[in-house]
């Protein structure tokens, strides 16, 4: 690794079987390394075993095999010592309706020997006003907020973070980003899942993909993004397509700056390094094949296209079933 | 706006298991449904009890006197003291009337030279035979019998000795095995629907904070509880405490502790409010059946006698028994106490032992 300081986790070949008919295998042998100081992201798709890997590394659920260590320490032998230097934001808690924000953060902060006083934990995460508010009349990203404020309140070095933005609206996504980032500058190692790949290529500074519990893609965002070959996508659909018409997979990667060619169905996405150069090349091409563009988008590459890349579908695809 | 990282550095401690407590304190009194069914139910149970055993009259016998030449003689006879009713019906009516149970008794006056009664009762009821000697007793005086013996009449109903008196502690032992069940129970499992234990697992909470915090918080709801019904009782009924009132409350604690425990030994696996009831209603069954809360456990029979005995609700109902009744010390109650302390220990130690937090 390129940081020499201690790792905040590593585990290795971390494996979870769920007992049942038939036996669910949610992590088949996961690595993994976070150094201290880093936001790092586990993203993938629902099912992919997220959930279950920051479980266990959170010491919620024993692993069925591998090795897990957190901050250097070990669950089972210095529980108490992790979780006193480790926050949570699970993915559906709900706190108690009847209780005021304050007291809720209250109640959290008498758990831990050192921390933040609530009052101020609260103006982290721009929750002051709501102090005495019940929490039952939150809305949902002000719940979240209280989520992330709970974790926080223990003045944690490590910090676990499961989805902290499903089903919150865009603009309570944004201002929880701008508290995660505000966390992470602070010099504190923050873990998050998430299924959007915005948010990963946002807020990670490394990114690892999982798929059916294994990791199928590591590194910063930009290097992931590296590995398709281009920064860029051109993507099209043709009017003309099927006939003869149809310029061939090798004839459009021959086409300059072109790095990969994808048919989907009746889009056709390529990876390009230059768009301003492959886009005339393009155009004379369906021109002298007398074939009209149905659509045209160039955009940045994301995550999303390493994903589809690698897994063979979307992130918001249906695990398959094997 | 964001603000910039405070970074002070909190370093008060606040009392984990006072938080549990105040935070159960303050969830309980926000919500209105649970405080009717706390505070509520009792009410309207000593109201219930209020009229049931509130100007009871005088029971009312119903005699009926078959039609024949002597009958408005005896009807005179008896009509003379308050408490019969009697009128003349044909043969075919009275058999009727005595078979559905609007009379007690029936008079026919025999053929027989000097006269006789003869009554037709039904032996299987307590207040038709109870009718026959009442009213036979009334016509042998009317034909002239003297008494042999002088007698004088006193009624038993002083406060400690009736029916209500034995009533009231064993209501009480109920309410507090409900409030403790339902009132934990109930409250567990909702948090581990919530996925509040798990949050709170994840935490350095210590799980021994969260149970004491759990039971404390259900004792204080019961001190209101237990209030209301005592005296109401009170008040209402002239049932007093015969023994040191200090005794009752700390019987009462314990009861509370107890079942509160139960309660959480009961919630400790469940995942869905349905179970967590049916488990409930299995644990609290036997207890109401033999219990004793409103006749004495001692009717059942010898050989059942021991395990009755160390039902935790047996042991609080006899002992608030012996203390409010009879004036009973604390000291002569161990026995009971000691099978409660028992219970709470090791329903505490299970529950700990094998609740489930996610």
């Amino acid at each position: 690794m390129l940081d020499p300081s201690p790792l905040a986790i590593r585990c290795a070949n971390l494996t979870k079987r769920y007992d049942g008919r038939p036996p669910v295998d949610a992590v088949r042998g996961l690595d993994l390394e976070v150094a201290q100081g880093e936001c790092f992201g586990l993203l993938g798709p629902n099912g992919a075993g997220k959930t279950t890997t920051i479980e266990i590394l959170e010491g919620l659920m024993p692993a069925t095999s591998g090795t897990v260590e957190v901050l250097g320490l070990s669950w089972g032998q210095a529980d108490n010592e992790i979780r006193q230097r480790i926050g949570i934001s699970l993915q559906e808690t709900r706190l108690s309706e009847k209780l005021t924000v304050l007291e809720t953060l209250t109640l959290f902060r008498s758990f831990y020997a050192k921390g933040y006083a609530p009052q101020d934990v609260l103006a982290k995460v721009s929750l002051e006003e709501k102090a005495n508010a019940l929490v039952g009349k939150l809305s949902g990203g002000q719940k979240q907020r209280l989520a992330v404020a709970s974790a926080l309140v223990g003045d944690p070095e490590l910090l676990f973070l499961d989805e902290p933005t499903t089903g919150l609206d865009p603009q309570s996504r944004r201002q929880l980003w701008e508290i995660i980032r505000e966390i992470r500058s602070a010099g504190r190692t923050v873990l998050l899942t998430t299924h959007y790949m915005d948010e990963a290529e946002r807020l990670c500074d490394r990114v690892a993909i999982v798929d059916q519990g294994k990791v199928i893609a590591l590194g910063t965002p930009h290097e992931l993004i590296l590995t398709l070959g281009g920064e860029h996508v051109v993507e099209f659909s043709l009017e003309c397509d099927d006939d003869g018409r149809m310029p061939s997979r090798g004839e459009l990667a021959e086409l300059p700056a072109v790095s990969a060619v994808d048919f989907e169905n009746s889009h056709i996405r390529l990876s390009v390094t230059e768009p301003h150069v492959v886009l005339p090349a393009l155009l004379d091409c369906l021109g002298s094949r007398q074939c009209p563009l149905r659509s045209l988008t160039t955009r940045h590459a994301s995550l999303e296209d390493v994903f589809v890349k690698l897994a063979g579908r979307h992130l918001d695809d249906e695990e398959p079933t094997t | 706006m964001m603000k910039t990282t405070p970074t002070q550095i909190d370093n008060r401690t606040y009392s984990p298991l006072g938080q549990i407590v105040l935070s159960r304190l303050r969830e309980f009194y926000r919500e209105p449904e649970a405080l009717f069914w706390v505070y509520g139910f009792p009410i309207l149970l000593v109201v219930g009890l209020g009229i049931a055993f509130r100007n009871q009259p005088v029971e009312q016998i119903t005699v009926d006197v078959q039609a024949h030449s002597a009958a408005a003689d005896v009807v005179e006879a008896l009509s003379a003291r308050p408490r019969f009713v009697a009128a003349v019906y044909s043969p075919q009516q009275t058999r009727l009337r005595l078979r559905t149970g609007k009379s007690d008794v029936v008079v026919s006056v025999s053929e027989d030279s000097p006269p006789g009664y003869e009554y037709t009762y039904d032996p299987s009821r307590p207040s038709s035979v109870l009718a026959r000697n009442a009213v036979d007793d009334v016509l042998q005086r009317a034909a002239g019998r003297e008494d042999v013996v002088a007698v004088s009449e006193k009624e038993f109903s002083e406060p400690g000795g009736r029916y209500i008196d034995f009533l009231v502690p064993g209501l009480l032992g109920m309410s507090l095995m409900g409030g403790g069940l339902w009132g934990v129970g109930f409250v567990t499992v909702d948090m581990r629907i919530r996925k509040l234990l798990k949050r709170f697992l994840a935490t350095p909470m210590r799980k021994s904070d969260f149970l004491a915090g759990i039971m404390l918080s259900r004792m204080m709801f019961m001190v209101p509880e237990v209030l209301v019904l005592v005296v109401f009782a009170r008040l209402a009924f002239d049932v007093r405490i015969f023994g040191s009132v200090a005794t009752v409350v700390l019987l009462v604690l314990i009861g509370a502790v107890t079942f509160s425990g139960l309660g959480l030994l009961v919630a400790a696996r469940p995942r869905t409010l349905e179970a967590v009831s049916g488990l409930m209603n299995l644990v609290m069954l036997p207890m109401w059946l033999l219990s004793g809360i409103f006749f004495s456990s001692d009717r059942f029979p010898e050989v059942a006698q021991p395990l009755i005995k160390i039902l935790p609700l047996t042991a609080l109902i006899d002992a608030l028994r012996a203390v409010m009744q009879d004036g009973a010390s604390l000291a002569s109650q161990w026995s009971p106490i000691l099978i409660m302390a028992a219970w709470s220990v090791a329903s505490f130690y299970l529950a700990l032992r094998f609740f489930r937090w996610t």
